[in-house]
């Protein structure tokens, strides 16, 4: 649904995240004040990378494992998933009800094609680490020069 | 009918704070009660068991937890959507609460606390008719 375009071998100063921050920040104040924020990007990710692999962590408090999907194809990574919401039975009611529950997707195009084959997911205390190897095919080769 | 309120103004909409070096995040709750108890579920993601609060002092509730540094090594970030630092909110409770069966887990990076209240001691006097 939202194909993100990561910069690929760009260094990004951190002044560009803190105003990316700074960018979300405005966009909550000028958006609906009332009633539950929906964020339109869901989840928010981090990524990290060096030369051999990428690492993508989403905040997905709450979620079963069987209820998140992960796909890979070339550079392309999908993350799907469902969370349900809190249901209150009789006898009971909500003071706050602040937590948002559905289905989700997302998906995002990796600086470098992905070995689908290892990439390995990791789900602790509600944060999700995709980790995703480069391909070997990818790999820059290094070419080495002979002396005559 | 509202039992517990936030003492935070509604009005707040950035919800991140800097305290010393981290960022204080509100996070999102529901709270439910019912006839014996009032539930609070928290969205804690990236915050362990062990690093969780929770005090009741007073009528005030305050949940607070922080998140390990999410560095990784030998990789350097490349995209930021989300930072991480603590967690921190207080509501303030009337119903009269059992403290010593207050009782919290955190699964998932969601916390759940549950407070029991305390059974009515007051006595129906009844009234008899002359």
């Amino acid at each position: 649904m939202f194909l993100y375009d990561f910069e690929p071998y760009t260094y990004r100063s951190p002044i560009w995240s803190e105003l990316d921050n700074f960018q979300n920040e405005m966009n909550t104040l000028f958006s609906t004040s009332k009633g539950p924020r929906v964020q339109r990007n869901y989840p928010c990710v981090n990524a990290w990378t060096n030369e051999e692999e990428i690492k993508l962590t989403a905040e997905l408090p709450g979620f079963n494992t069987e209820n998140i999907q992960i796909s890979v194809k070339g550079d392309i990574l999908t993350l799907a998933g469902s969370r349900e919401t809190e249901k209150i039975g009789e006898g009971e009611e909500f003071h706050r009800n602040e937590r948002v529950g559905g289905n989700f997707s997302r998906t995002f195009n990796l600086p470098f094609r992905v070995d689908s084959a290892k990439v390995v997911a990791d789900y602790r205390d509600g944060v999700l680490t995709v980790t995703l190897p480069r391909s070997e095919e990818d790999k820059p080769k290094k070419i080495e020069i002979k002396a005559a | 009918m509202d039992t517990l309120e936030k003492r935070e103004p509604d009005s707040v909409v950035v919800n991140t704070e800097r305290k010393g070096s981290k960022k204080i995040f509100k996070p999102n709750v529901d709270i439910i009660s019912d006839e014996k108890a009032i539930t609070l579920i928290a969205d804690i993601p990236g915050a362990s068991e062990q690093s969780v609060d929770i005090s009741l002092e007073k009528e005030v509730l305050t949940i607070s937890g922080s998140v390990v540094s999410t560095e990784i090594e030998g990789h350097t970030r490349s995209y930021t959507e989300y930072d991480t630092g603590g967690y921190y909110r207080s509501f303030s409770i009337t119903d009269d609460i059992d403290k010593e069966r207050i009782m919290a887990v955190v699964k998932n990076g969601v916390l759940k606390v549950v407070l029991p209240k305390r059974e009515s001691v007051i006595k129906k006097i009844e009234v008899k008719a002359a």
